[in-house]
């Protein structure tokens, strides 16, 4: 127990401590607190009768998402021996991923070979979509996780079993916030936005903007009837990501998918 | 089309990106205990920078439900929480960095490379 203040006795604390300082913050289980300043570990002097029981000190310095980040390598590399292009797709619910796939898939079959990984929490909707297309699709029901991960991946790589020289595209969980800390092992993150939403998503979830090198803006054939701000969203988005590439897009009447098959079937060779 | 499903083992909080979090460390922690042939884990030191799209009071409240009955249920938590900082790629400015989209302070760029706030990690663990 920290005998300056005599709290956490029962070690059940949560301490939080600001950088580059002694002081800290004790959360005791009843709810409140205690801010003091004094070095923890045994720097303070010790109480009566207190044991020391063999202790070990562990100085890990990992990554606390070292086994998805392992495992994402280990896709990564599977993908790159094969020249597999992987494209993650995040956006958030009804930004329209499965649209987009169902046109890039029906647009590109016979002309690349195509396999797609469907993330959502419950329903096998959308890979029935894209079942439907005579594409290969793969269903992860996440349950109440609201993000896919490179061990998900890595599992249905095994029942897909992707031919070299194809386009891996994977619809992740709709969630601006989670999927953007689970790399996959993708090459392409590719978050997309709709002109239905607003024209500050990208700094109300920077995290999701910061970590993709694609942003494809949808469903721009509703543009004409709306008060969207395409240029302001862009340069949202670039103050987030300078480097962001954009593909303006409608699945719908189909205006600039060619700008975004092209850059996918480049990318293959 | 086959169906892979993967379920929820673990309880029934929704804030699911803390609960992989919160459940990576657990697997650390058990892993560590065991390799050191200890019981439990006395201290941990994590560091979660401001930067790194981890809520605290999230991760909190899944600590104190999904750590009963662990190696961790005990542990004391000390957390690091390291500020945003970024290195300017136009004029070599280093700067505070509160949010992602900050700009250069002195010359407006957006072209930055993070060099501190990201950080997500176990530092030490203290196995008794
Ligand atoms: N007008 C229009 N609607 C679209 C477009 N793409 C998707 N939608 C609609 O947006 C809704 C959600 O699309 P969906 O692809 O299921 O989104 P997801 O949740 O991101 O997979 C559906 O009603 C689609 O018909 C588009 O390009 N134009
Ligand atoms: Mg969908
Ligand atoms: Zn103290
Ligand atoms: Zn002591
Ligand atoms: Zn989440
Ligand atoms: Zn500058």
């Amino acid at each position: 127990m920290c005998t300056t203040c005599g709290c956490g006795g029962d070690g059940n604390g949560v301490v939080i401590k600001k950088m580059g300082t002694d002081e800290h913050v004790h959360y005791h289980s009843d709810g409140t607190q205690t801010v003091h300043s004094h070095k923890h570990g045994h720097a303070h002097p010790h109480e009566k009768n207190h044991e020391h029981s063999p202790v070990h000190e562990i100085n890990l310095e990992q990554d606390i998402l070292h086994k998805n980040q392992l495992t994402a390598e280990r896709n990564r590399g599977f993908f790159e021996a094969l020249n597999i292009l992987c494209v993650n797709l995040v956006s958030s619910p009804g930004s329209g991923k499965t649209t987009l796939l169902e046109r890039t898939v029906t647009d590109l079959k016979g002309k690349v070979e195509i396999a797609v990984i469907e993330g959502d929490q419950q329903t096998s909707n959308d890979a029935e979509r894209i079942n439907k297309t005579g594409v290969p699709a793969i269903q992860i029901n996440t349950g109440k996780g609201c993000h896919l991960d490179s061990e998900m991946v890595s599992k249905s790589l095994r029942l897909l079993n992707p031919k070299p020289n194809s386009l891996l595209l994977i619809e992740n969980v709709g969630n601006l916030v989670c999927p953007a800390m689970f790399d996959l092992g993708e090459k392409i993150r590719a978050v997309i936005v709709s002109v239905t939403e607003g024209e500050d998503k990208p700094l109300k979830y920077p995290d999701m903007f910061h970590s993709s090198q694609v942003c494809i803006i949808s469903k721009t054939d509703l543009l004409p009837h709306l008060k969207f701000d395409l240029e302001s969203l862009k340069n949202n988005a670039l103050k987030v990501n300078p480097n962001l590439q954009f593909f303006e897009v409608s699945a719908e009447s189909g205006q600039g998918m060619g700008d975004w098959y092209k850059f996918l079937t480049n990318k293959i060779g | 089309m086959s169906v892979y499903r993967i379920n929820c083992i673990v309880c029934k909080i929704e804030k699911m990106h803390e609960l992989s979090i919160a459940t990576s460390i657990l697997k650390t922690a058990e892993r560590e205990v065991e390799n050191s042939g200890g019981h439990a884990v006395k201290e941990i030191t994590l560091s979660v920078g401001k930067l790194a799209g981890v809520e605290i009071d999230s991760l909190k409240f899944i600590w104190g439900a999904c750590m009963k009955h662990t190696v961790l249920e005990k542990a004391e938590i000390v957390l690091l929480e390291p500020k945003g900082k970024a290195v300017c790629m136009e004029c070599g400015t280093v700067f505070a960095l509160e949010k992602l989209y900050d700009s250069c302070p002195k010359c407006g760029s957006y072209f930055k490379e993070i060099m501190s706030g990201k950080e997500l990690k176990i530092n030490k663990l203290i196995i008794m």
